[in-house]
């Protein structure tokens, strides 16, 4: 089956869009890299290539983990299936 | 896919070999970057390295000036050197400097005789030069003389989980043939500073490591006047879906693949304890940073791109690759890799290794890539502070 969105480490708690775009309510066939597994997430938002996704729903104050690892931190909560970007994540670094 | 053991290169002097045979006429400062355009407009097949810079700077920012200068005319990639300066002294400075590789290198300063005398002598040597560069002939060299730059712009998402891997995977193939290796960006490692910091071969290169790091983060903060997130990510960077500075190092470090660094290198300095991956401080503005390489001496470049940067160098030869399928189909004529297969699960990580590997020699042998082919000669001086 074709992947929609590739996550990198299991610990992961976000997911990375890799077909042009996804769109609202979309049953989502999602990879991880790290031990070759699958899941599945339903879309809450359109999603292009290349942003990101919320595999769970985070809260103001959780940390974004991707490659394994803190990539910053949330600013407005996000629901499982929702966009993450600039809009409701932030660097902890400056 | 077995790795071939040798490539096609120029032989030089000092023992080192080229991916390319250039002529270059090197401004030693900005006011003889007319001169020196001229010459190379005179006589065919050399190019001028104009820059902005090598007036009135001082200190360890003259010294990096002079090392990038020296290093340039260095680089086994370049077979022979016109230095063009306003004066004498800074002029024989940096053509005794690049003698020592033992190529042929020549200084003319302008003072006393003016821009067109000076092309005239200048141009006559010049073409001695070039013909002399152009009966070199390509002869078989071993891997192990390719020393290999990487550095990754206008980077996304798809850096990260392809384009970075790649080049990562490339280098676990080849560290073990002993080639040289680099990688830098300081400030674009932040986030992933501390991961970054226990990939040191040894305990003094991971504290080096961190000490470069760390005097890098306290310049940004002292004259950042904002929080810098205009800069880092950039536009770019955010709309292919990077939000953070710490997302898009984690991204960018996976181009050592699992290398370990066995030193950190000054700006522009040539590396000296032999194969392997080396760190080495420089900015993560593209043109800046090959240039910084390139004058420490390595020959080729590998650039993965994510929402399509287009650098290319006078005298290192810049590989791009990408695996941003939108980016293959609106600007392919910059892409001499796609990975994009990988998004797609078409292609596996090793897969596009090997591809990278095929490509990266098809270069080193004599292929034009893509910004050679369009002409990108960037060639930017990294300047420390405000000259006297």
């Amino acid at each position: 089956m074709a992947t929609d969105i590739i996550i990198h480490d299991k610990k992961d708690n976000v997911g990375v869009v890799v077909i042009e775009k996804i769109t609202p309510k979309q049953d989502c066939a999602c990879w991880i890299m790290e031990d070759d597994s699958s899941t599945k997430i339903q879309s809450v938002d359109e999603i292009p290539l290349g942003h990101k996704i919320a595999m769970v729903d985070l809260k103001e104050g959780d940390t974004i983990l991707k490659y394994g690892h803190d990539i910053g931190k949330v600013v407005k909560s996000i629901k499982k299936g929702e966009h993450v970007h600039v809009h409701n994540v932030k660097t902890k670094k400056w | 896919m077995e790795i071939p053991k040798s490539f096609l290169g120029y032989k030089r002097e000092n023992g080192r070999a080229g991916t390319r045979n250039h002529v270059i006429i090197l401004p030693v400062d900005d006011i003889s970057n007319a001169c020196a355009e001229a010459v190379a407009n005179n006589i065919k097949g050399t190019i001028a390295l104009p820059h902005s810079y090598g007036r009135l700077q001082f200190g360890a920012d003259l010294e990096l000036h002079f090392r990038t200068m020296i290093g340039t005319g260095c680089n086994p990639n370049v077979a022979a050197v016109i230095v063009i300066g306003i004066e004498p002294k800074w002029t024989k400075k940096i053509v005794d400097g690049i003698a020592k590789t033992g190529k042929p290198v020549e200084g003319f300063h302008i003072e006393r005789t003016g821009d067109i005398g000076t092309t005239m002598k200048a141009s006559k040597k010049a073409q001695e030069f070039v013909m002399w560069a152009s009966e070199k002939q390509r002869e078989e060299c071993p891997l192990s003389d390719l020393w290999i730059s990487v550095k990754c712009g206008e980077s996304d998402t798809t850096s990260g989980l392809a384009a970075n891997p790649t080049v990562g995977n490339l280098m676990d193939k080849l560290e073990p043939l002993g080639v040289h290796l680099c990688f830098g960006e300081t400030s674009e490692l932040t986030g992933a500073e501390q991961v970054c910091a226990t990939r040191g071969a040894t305990k003094e290169a991971s504290d080096k490591f961190m000490k470069t790091w760390s005097s890098y983060n306290d310049f940004i903060l002292k004259e950042a006047t904002d929080d810098l997130s205009e800069s880092q990510p950039t536009a770019g960077n955010i709309a292919g879906g990077l939000t953070t500075i710490e997302e898009k190092a984690f991204g960018n470090f996976q181009k050592i693949g699992n290398c370990k660094f066995i030193d950190v290198l000054e700006p522009a300095e040539e590396p000296t304890k032999g194969k392997g991956l080396y760190f080495m401080d420089t900015s993560s503005a593209a043109a800046e940073c090959v240039t910084l390489q390139a004058a420490a001496g390595f020959n080729i470049h590998l650039f993965p791109t994510g929402q399509g940067n287009i650098v290319g160098n006078p005298i290192e030869p810049v590989v791009k690759l990408t695996a941003n399928p939108l980016t293959v189909k609106g600007m392919g004529e910059h892409i001499d890799c796609d990975v994009s297969k990988i998004l797609s699960r078409e292609m596996n990580l090793s897969e596009a290794g090997d591809e990278l590997i095929k490509t990266t020699l098809r270069v080193a042998n004599g292929r034009l890539t893509c910004a050679e082919a369009l002409g990108h000669r960037e060639f930017v001086m990294t300047k420390l502070y405000r000259s006297a």
